[in-house]
């Protein structure tokens, strides 16, 4: 391979990692809020960002609602609104389901209810695979937008080497990142983000304060729920998929979530740019089946390293 | 085996066998391959769910990637038969040397980690496995047949044959996990499971034993995977390495009640029909509903029974027994009474610092604790008290300085081997084990120490007595007041038999008379030539009970001499009181 060749390739893996990553950096704060600061081992997020996925797909394609914005807006706009929608779905699963084995109810148990919550949301998940495949069918579809086969280029750089950038990624890439900031805004500076973090640091503690801690853990996993989701809407632009299709990314959201700390939520964001990274950057040097084995591997060799996350904080007090 | 299991013992036994009896009974009548194939996978399933049992429930050392083991245990079997020609009979064992292997390399390193990040970097290595295994063209590899000697081979036409094996191996699951909760091994897992540090100060090397939980447990799971394999006449990495395999133990285990021999049997007698059965049935008429079904089955039940259905059972149906009275202490050990502190100092302290960041916790401390006195440590709140003590028994690396006990240095060992020189330690908040009686409680301290378990079972009862608990042996340490956890963290070092105690405000949040009972213990603990160095607020208490005082403020030792002559020191007053109080008395 020449200079030319090997400078667009590395080039155009990191563009691509950096446009996936802030995808996935979206996917992995909604695990943050939920497993990262609320403590809720929830197996059910890869099926939030399944039907993510499909509420934009019903919202934007065929008679959709939102199918008069045409193919250029609407795939986006469904994204974001795909948000409120499974908000509401989980702050439904977490008052039913998911309250009887966290909070306060598990507060101090000894394993803080997390065999409970294990066990109930692979139900939980069980149930959304299967019963998404019986509802939205076997064939994998997806949100078409023209914008996905289309890019800009940047360059030349170097002799011919050429950054295409793909404009699907590019808006997807922008609408996560205005996301992220505003999730961040509301979490740093509101009163409702302020009760949020109390909740999660200290649910007694915060009951004393005045704080209703069920509804701010219920609001906590819905945003966290409806988070993933749009992360899934805006994925739905560019690649087919299944009810199955959550399973290939709780992985990668438990991941990032490690690898940035658990309980941060921007170190939960730069996880998953890592690990879109990692996942771009492989392909350049790996044989395809061993590109999603560099993820588990570059995880285990962090984590190993720097046990408390890139971006956690550990102290224990005796 | 512990001493009083015995009895436990025989009865689970009991029950094994009379269950694999009634098992293998009902299925020689079953005719129908395929349900047939449904009473292999039963035991199967239920032997992988006792190895997540023993690491996991036990242990709590929570893992999500037991399928790590599952499959390396069922592709050393299917490979060794597909290229070196060797019989499944000693290819399953093979698999279960290699997952113990496999159980050494992976805990080396994961186990430095805790929690959360343990249990999701054990999920990792599975799954990359996985596409190792794809990488390598082992995407699907049939088992050979070997039709001039099938049984040889581990196959049989007969599938009847293939349950029993499958109860066999379950059988030798079951036996090992008995084994395991009735011996210190088991002890020493609750206890870590319950509270780690907690563990580690009573003497215990909780990284060896969690190591030994994971080796047990890999091999347990390599056995299943193997037999797994025999059965389905074909491996593929998703069917051994993939994450539902590695779920599955988690929710049978769960299921059936964690931390119980008989959890995972319970859970996969229930689960492995009802997902195969559906798999035939439902999945005909709706692809789909199947996972919907099972998927809602396995919340409604854990919703009902949120420890799983065994101890909801246990305790619906059956009351536990009133616990045998406690057998007095041996007579000869009780006589050790001791004169007066000799005045040989026990445990010397020169230089000792640490800092966290800018700040110098403990900055420089000197002293010593003579054998046979009670050294009372005081100085107001942030003077670096239980630093000082998380550093001299090894929770907390010193940053300079000496600390010797009877000449042997303090510093740079562990929690545990700090505890093994012969200094129990009490912790401000009450670290106990809920969940266990309070005799087990007292009972790990003394197998920290590194006792058989018949000089264990005596140590645990005299330490009882010395502390006024015996009457409280069989209770579940949760269920205790406060003033009893305090003793009972005492006796639980006590029974480790201690040169050196270090009580870290063990009057913290008592009455008065409660306290004075306390206090009488100690002075006991005294007589009988005890050497305690004791962190306390309460200055009337101190001052009935210390020979010595030990004054920090900063971090830095402020006086140190009599009682009376401390209290009467200006700088002691100024620290505690403040200059203007001072003054005051002054004017």
């Amino acid at each position: 391979m020449d200079l030319e060749t090997l400078i667009e390739s590395v080039l155009n893996a990191l563009t691509a990692g950096i446009t996936i990553g802030c995808i996935y950096g979206l996917m992995c704060i909604g695990l943050g809020l939920i497993f990262g600061i609320m403590k809720v081992v929830n197996f059910a997020q890869g099926e939030l960002l399944m039907l993510g996925m499909f509420a934009s797909f019903y919202l934007v394609t065929g008679g959709g609602v939102l199918a008069f914005l045409g193919p250029y807006i609407g795939p986006f706009v469904g994204a974001i609104l795909a948000g409120p929608i499974v908000f509401v779905f989980g702050a439904l699963l977490h008052k039913f389901l998911i309250s009887r084995v966290s909070g306060l109810r598990t507060a101090g148990s000894i394993d803080d209810g997390h065999f409970g919550q294990l066990i109930i949301t692979l139900g939980i998940s069980l149930i959304l695979q299967n019963g998404g495949m019986i509802v939205f069918g076997t064939i994998p579809v997806t949100v078409r937008t023209p914008l996905s086969s289309s890019a800009f280029l940047v360059g030349p750089i170097y002799g011919d080497a050429t950054i295409f950038l793909n404009k699907a990624k590019l808006v997807a890439c922008a609408v996560a990142i205005i996301t992220a900031l505003a999730l961040y805004f509301v979490l740093e500076f509101t009163r409702v983000g302020k009760a949020l973090r109390a909740a999660a640091d200290n649910p007694t503690a915060a009951t004393y304060m005045g704080i209703d801690v069920d509804k701010y853990y219920r609001m906590a996993f819905g945003l966290g729920s409806g988070i993933t989701a749009i992360a899934g809407g805006l994925m739905a632009t560019y690649l087919s998929f299944g009810s199955f299709i959550g399973f290939d990314y709780v992985i990668i959201m438990y991941s990032g979530v490690v690898l940035g700390g658990i309980g941060s939520i921007m170190g939960a964001f730069w996880g998953g740019m890592t690990v879109g990274m990692v996942q771009q950057m492989s392909a350049l040097v790996l044989p395809p089946q061993l590109q999603n084995a560099a993820i588990f591997i570059v995880f285990l060799l962090i984590v190993m390293l720097r046990p408390q996350g890139l971006f956690g904080r550990s102290a224990e007090r005796a | 085996m512990r001493i009083g299991t015995a009895e436990k013992l025989r009865r689970d036994l009991t029950i094994l066998l009379g269950l694999v009896v009634i098992y293998l009974g009902v299925a020689w009548f079953v005719p129908n391959s395929y349900y047939q194939l449904i009473l292999t996978l039963v035991p199967i399933w239920a032997a992988f769910g006792v190895s997540w049992n023993i690491l996991s429930g036990y242990g709590g050392q929570l893992s999500f990637g037991q399928a790590s083991f599952f499959g390396i245990g069922g592709y050393s079997m299917t490979l060794a038969l597909v290229y070196w020609n060797l019989t499944p009979w000693l290819g399953i064992p093979l698999g279960v040397i290699m997952g113990a292997v496999a159980a050494v390399i992976i805990g080396i390193p994961t186990f430095r980690l805790r929690g959360h990040y343990f249990a999701l970097s054990m999920l990792a290595y599975p799954l990359a496995i996985l596409y190792f295994m794809q990488y390598f063209g082992f995407q699907e590899v049939s088992l050979p047949m070997h039709r001039e000697a099938p049984a040889a081979y581990l196959e049989f036409s007969d599938p009847r044959y293939y349950t029993i094996v499958a109860v066999g191996l379950l059988a030798v699951s079951v036996i090992a996990c008995i084994l395991v909760e009735n011996s210190r091994f088991g002890l020493a897992l609750l206890a870590l499971r319950q509270n780690e540090l907690a563990a580690e100060a009573a003497g215990i090397d909780t990284k060896a034993w969690k190591m030994r939980a994971l080796i047990v447990s890999g091999m347990i799971a390599a056995g299943a995977g193997g037999l797994y394999a025999c059965v389905q006449l074909v491996v593929t990495p998703d069917a051994v390495f993939g994450m539902l395999v590695s779920a599955q133990p988690v929710v049978m285990t769960l299921f059936g009640g964690v931390a119980s021999v008989w959890g995972p049997v319970i859970g996969a007698a229930f689960l492995v029909p009802l997902s195969k059965l559906l798999d035939a049935y439902a999945g005909d008429y709706l692809r789909g509903i199947q996972g919907v079904v099972y998927g809602a089955a396995v919340i409604a039940i854990i919703l009902a029974a949120p420890d799983g259905l065994f101890w909801t059972l246990r305790d619906r149906f059956f009351k536990p027994k009133a616990p045998a009275p406690l057998p007095a202490p041996h007579p000869a050990a009780r006589a050790l009474a001791v004169a007066a502190p000799s005045g040989v100092p026990l445990m010397k302290v020169a230089g000792l610092s640490k800092s966290f960041g800018g700040l110098r916790a403990v900055s420089d401390v000197s002293f010593t604790i003579a054998e046979g006195e009670i050294l009372g440590i005081i100085g107001p709140n942030g003077a670096g008290k239980t630093t000082l003590f998380n550093v001299l028994n090894g929770v907390l690396p010193a940053d300079g300085g000496t600390a010797t006990l009877a000449g042997a240095s303090m510093l740079g060992k562990k929690v545990h081997q700090v505890c093994r020189m012969g200094v129990g330690r009490t912790f401000q908040v009450v670290r106990g084990f809920p969940r266990l009686p309070l005799i087990d409680n007292v009972i790990v301290g003394a197998y920290g120490a590194g006792l058989s378990d018949h000089e264990a079972a005596e140590a645990a009862i005299r330490a009882l007595h010395r502390t006024g608990l015996a009457a409280q042996a069989g209770v579940p340490a949760g269920q205790l007041t406060n003033k009893q956890l305090r003793l009972m963290e005492l006796a639980r070092a006590l029974a480790g038999r201690p040169r050196l105690l270090l009580l870290d405000e063990t009057l913290a949040g008592l009455g008065r008379e409660e306290c004075d009972d306390v206090l009488n213990v100690l002075d006991r603990l005294r007589q009988e030539g005890m050497t305690i160095g004791i962190i306390e607020h309460t200055m009337h208490a101190m001052m009935q009970i210390a020979d010595r005082f030990v004054v920090l403020d900063h971090g830095a030792v402020l006086a140190s001499g009599r009682p009376r002559e401390v209290v009467e020191d200006r700088s002691v007053i100024e620290a505690y009181l403040g200059k203007k109080w001072l003054a005051k008395q002054d004017a």
